[in-house]
């Protein structure tokens, strides 16, 4: 997955990436006040005095917020630390209430885990691993074009609980890097901690890259590239930084350590304005809030509360259904999808025809009317009964597309409505002996002619044999009784 | 450890203070002469396991000692005045600041110092 | 409904009674200038309460919600809270009238109340002398007879040491004891809401009612509050403190300290003997390194705690055109020297390549001196008994050197870093000014050491005003 770039000039380059992310948790209020996390308000309706910052205001940290940090933790195998501190990190920005940042510093929540984003050409796992995890507070939001000369600071989102995962620099590829926050965003998504939505805002993904010769092992000087707002605009940022500390280090220069931001409607990655020297952050712990203390029992509850993560259900999904890796990977998307998959694999007896019909008519149906996967209006029970249909051959895959269209209009018994609807097939051997009959008996010579060894004819004589039983006859039995009055 | 003006320019930047040339000289002497004081924890034994500060039997905290945490459900300490009332400026809601005039486009949280 | 243990004065002292010492004191060449702000159409919200209708002064930098609450600063000219501080609710619900917000050091940094942007307060049995700080207004209000409880805040010494400057009863509870939410921070491992008193009882019912765990402070204990107001049963008879064993500390009777103030703890000491306590001497070798370790911890915490006055949300905002101007007149213009050092010094100990040198370091030594604590008190000895501060109240203007100012938190910072409960009180006059005497307690015991104060306090009478 990971291949050096090798320049003009013969040196190769090894890329070097790791990625810092932030995702927000799906908590009902903030992380330090009782506010809500609800988006989409009027301008700072959402605010009270302590993520307003106001004089005598006090931090006191939200339970669900420490349940749903150890939980994202323990999904990406990290350590939970029985004890970790809340610390200040200190600088000056207008959507930065106290002057101070709520975060973590020397003493994180949880440290050493890993996320595996593919296989190797020998089948082993690829494995970035996790540096740490901690928790903080976001920040407001600035607007700076809505009034002229001015900026307008909205505190609605001052507050709302963080995790930053931070990976090692194992990354070495703008794939790689693309992998590593998409398996991410998905193990979030399963553990129900975040929406974990890179477009809307609970994602955000930083990237930090350098280079450096291929087998040599210190590190370059490193660049971070800020505002990615999708999974192929981290792709395309990198390999244009990627290019850019080639080309400069190729000619002789150095690195600036600087950070970059991402221009998705340029397609550039430009330095970011406006960086006065380096940042003093003066971390020291918060003496507002005591050590952050997670029991064993806490631990336990929410690995209790995980579900079967991403790669466990790709590992099994493989073993089990014998699925291709394409469908696995579509199936796994959501733990939504994946676990209808599997209900749908219970009620219909088979996975190749159930990852069909999900992946195929149930999501572009999905797609179109906008409605969320489990609204759709077909229930499972009627989809699997469906496909029991199809796979018995009692309904011809055409007729078992046009019953689901029926199926979303009406809750009926499918086998009720193919009946309704004249397409269950007929598989009976005496009516479509009759049938059989009938059309050879009304085409005299093309009878003549199969039965005197005419193979070509029997597709004619099928499409009569159909015609005549308006569709429902079993294509695959007609093709078997008129061969056998072949001669 | 001697604190130079520069050092106390700094400082002052650091912590938006905005001193003019004229505070410096007696804020340096001010400033070393305090922390020369300070100078005498340098040759403090402190043991290792010295810990913090705070009882050892963590009183803030429920029966086993452990930090009340807040539960989610709680609502927050309501504001008794509008925000327009001890806001200096504000519009549509919006606390209104003057423009950063280095900020580009794209968007204040990719400029952001952190 | 008062208890029988001395509150009755409490309850005697009406608002009129407040407003008409409050014309008489505040204002004029001589005047105190105690009071930044009043509200002369206060009243009880709760009739029956325990503190119904008893006037209250409110330091400067505790929230309300009808009066402003300007630290004493410029920065917070003129800003009405929009809440209220959980203490001041708590007096409030209890039916305290709150008369008025105090004049302070500004933002609590100072020990004099000479900081104040709003010029010093004087202190009432002197009006050359300060009255101490920072929490001088509500020292000076309770001193000159406006109220009798009033509520300060403590970060190295300043209810103690105003109360000794003044000569009333001064506590400062266990850090935790009291929520901080809405106590305007300055250094927030430091800081604790403390209550003034004319009399031991009525400093105590004070605690009482505004002591107890809040949702709202994370740091605040989740410790029962006991009756903390002694019965007369529990300070009278022949040995009402039969069995206590008070430590006095020789590191605070150094041969340099004033022999009259010396002279006056003794005489102190001598009463708690007659009233049955074992008297013991005991060591606390760190105390020396007190002052540097609270004025490199301090000042850090502050310099992050004071990040939020920029003008943005709320205060004053200087004009400019743009954001980096604003941040810097803004703050330069809003804070006094002083706050500006501390937070220049805050600053710059906390600053890359100084962290673990000073800041990390001081903390270290903090939880050494703690410790020192801890074993006096395991090892036999219920309470500290030692001088209040180290001199009686300096003449105004008269300490110019900021080094030399933090000095006279000497004796008083050491609780603070501890984070343990201690109390001054009158215990005599020196060259006619005040002199206090301070216990210091193990954690969460505020009960018997208001208890021992009571006791002495009866025992003294009137020599505490000799």
């Amino acid at each position: 997955m990971s291949t050096p770039h090798t320049s003009a000039a013969g040196q190769d380059w090894e890329l070097v990436i790791g990625l810092e992310v932030h995702c927000q948790l799906r908590t009902r209020s903030k992380i330090f006040c009782g506010c809500a996390t609800s988006f989409g308000e009027a301008p700072n309706v959402n605010t009270c005095p302590v993520c307003l910052g106001l004089p005598g205001a006090l931090p006191v940290i939200n339970d669900h917020a420490v349940a749903l940090a150890v939980r994202a933790s323990l999904a990406l195998e990290c350590t939970v630390h029985d004890e970790s501190i809340f610390a200040r990190k200190n600088y000056f920005y207008p959507d930065l209430p106290k002057g101070y940042q709520i975060s973590q510093f020397d003493r994180p929540l949880a440290t050493s885990g890993q996320v595996v984003i593919g296989r190797q050409a020998d089948g082993s796992p690829r494995v970035i691993r996790v540096h740490r995890v901690h928790m903080e507070e976001d920040a407001g939001k600035s607007v700076h074009d809505r009034f002229p000369q001015a900026s307008a600071i909205d505190l609605n989102r001052a507050g709302t609980p963080l995790v930053e995962i931070v990976s090692e620099p194992d990354i070495r590829s703008a794939a790689e890097a693309a992998a590593y926050a998409r398996r991410l965003r998905q193990i979030l998504e399963y553990a129900d901690v975040s929406d974990a939505n890179m477009e809307e805002g609970s994602l955000r993904v930083d990237v930090n890259i350098s280079i450096r010769p291929v087998g040599t092992s210190a590190l370059g000087t490193k660049t971070e590239i800020k505002n990615l707002n999708s999974f192929s605009a981290i792709e395309r940022a990198v390999e244009i930084e990627f290019a850019r500390q080639v080309a400069v280090l190729t000619s002789g220069g150095h690195i600036e350590q600087q950070t970059m931001l991402y221009d998705d409607k340029r397609n550039v990655v430009r330095p970011a304005r406006s960086k006065e020297g380096s940042h003093d952050y003066r971390y020291f712990p918060d003496p507002d809030l005591p050590p952050l203390r997670v029991t064993e029992a806490e631990r336990q509850a929410q690995r209790d509360a995980l579900p079967e993560l991403p790669e466990a259900r790709r590992t099994r999904f493989a073993r089990d259904y014998g699925l291709p890796e394409v469908d696995i990977e579509q199936l796994l998307a959501s733990r939504l999808l994946a676990d209808r998959f599997e209900i749908l694999v219970k009620e219909s007896g088979d996975a190749r025809r159930a990852a069909n019909w999900l992946l195929g008519p149930v999501l572009a149906s999905v797609n179109a009317s906008g409605r969320a996967l489990d609204a759709h209006p077909v229930s499972l029970a009627r989809l699997g009964a469906l496909i029991r249909l199809e796979a018995a051959g009692d309904v011809s895959n055409t007729a078992a597309r046009q019953l689901f269209t029926l199926l979303e209009q009406e809750d009926i018994e499918p086998r009720v409505l193919a009946e309704r609807e004249g397409v269950l097939q007929v598989r009976d051997d005496s009516a479509l002996v009759a049938w059989i009959d009938e059309v050879l008996a009304e085409n005299p010579t093309e009878a003549a002619r199969f039965v005197g060894g005419e193979r070509k004819l029997q597709g004619v004589l099928v499409g009569l044999v159909m015609k005549k039983s308006k569709g429902a006859a079993d294509p695959k039995k007609v093709n078997q009784l008129l061969a056998a009055r072949a001669g | 450890m001697s604190v130079t003006p520069e050092d106390v320019r700094h400082v002052a930047r650091l912590a938006r203070l905005g001193l003019d040339e004229a505070e410096l000289p007696p804020l340096v002497d001010q400033l070393n002469g305090i922390l020369g004081h300070m100078d005498v924890l340098q040759q403090v034994h402190v043991p290792d396991t010295i810990g913090d500060w705070r009882q050892p039997a963590a009183s803030a905290g429920d029966s086993q000692g452990h930090p009340k945490r807040r539960d989610d459900a709680l609502p927050p300490d309501q504001l008794a005045r509008e925000r327009e009332a001890f806001a200096p400026a504000m519009r549509d809601g919006f606390f209104l600041v003057p423009r950063l005039a280095t900020h580009g486009a794209l968007g204040a949280s990719s400029e952001r110092d952190a | 409904m008062s208890r029988d243990s001395g509150l009755s004065a409490l309850h005697a002292h009406s608002v009129d009674a407040a407003w008409a010492a409050y014309d008489r004191v505040q204002a004029g060449p001589e005047g105190l200038n105690a009071f930044l702000a009043i509200d002369r159409d206060a009243r009880t919200a709760a009739p029956d309460g325990p503190l119904a209708g008893v006037p209250v002064a409110i330091k400067d930098n505790l929230a309300t919600l009808r009066l402003p609450t300007t630290c004493g600063s410029r920065m917070l000219e003129g800003y009405v809270s929009p809440f209220e501080a959980t203490a001041v609710r708590r007096l409030r619900e209890a039916g305290a009238v709150v008369i008025g917000k105090t004049n302070m050091d500004e933002f609590a940094m100072g020990s004099s109340n000479e900081n104040s942007a709003y010029g010093p307060v004087r202190n009432p049995l002197d009006p050359t002398r300060v009255p101490g700080g920072s929490s001088g207004g509500s020292a000076a209000a309770v001193a000159a007879g406006v109220v009798r409880v009033a509520l300060g805040s403590e970060t190295g010494g300043s209810v103690r040491q105003p109360a000794a400057f003044c000569g009333i009863v001064g506590i400062k509870p266990t850090y935790g004891r009291v929520s901080r939410y809405g106590l305007v921070a300055y250094a927030s491992s430091l800081d604790n809401v403390g209550v003034f008193g004319s009399t031991v009882a009525e400093a105590a019912l004070g605690l009482e009612i505004i002591a107890g765990h809040d949702r709202f402070d994370a740091t605040s204990a989740d410790v029962p509050v006991s009756s903390l107001v002694p019965t007369r049963e529990s300070i009278s008879g022949a040995s009402p403190l039969a069995g206590l064993v008070v430590g006095v500390p020789r590191e605070y009777f150094p041969d340099s300290l004033d022999a009259d103030i010396a002279a006056r703890c003794r005489r102190a000491l001598d009463h708690l003997r007659s009233l049955g306590a074992e008297v013991r001497e005991v060591s606390l070798p760190s105390t020396d390194l007190a002052i540097p370790v609270y004025y490199i911890i301090a000042p850090a915490e502050a310099s992050s705690n004071l990040a939020r006055y920029d003008g943005v949300r709320f205060g004053q905002r200087a004009a400019a055109e743009d954001l980096g101007p604003m941040y810097e007149r803004t703050r330069s213009r809003g804070f006094g020297a002083e706050v500006k050092r501390r937070i220049l010094l805050g600053t710059y100990v906390l600053s890359a390549g100084y962290y673990d040198a000073y800041y990390k370091r001081a903390q270290a030594v903090r939880a050494v001196i703690a410790q020192e604590f801890r074993a006096v008190f395991a090892s036999g000895v219920d309470l500290l008994f030692t001088p209040t501060a180290p001199t009686p109240a300096f003449r105004l203007g008269e300490v110019s050197d900021p080094y030399a100012m933090y000095l006279s938190d000497i004796y008083t910072v050491t609780a603070n870093l501890a984070g343990i409960p201690a109390m001054s009180q009158p215990i005599g006059r020196v060259r006619g000014m005040p002199v206090g005497g301070q216990f210091l307690a193990p954690a969460f015991a505020e009960a018997r050491m208001i208890q021992a104060a009571a006791a002495l306090e009866r025992s003294l009478g009137s020599e505490a005003q000799q």
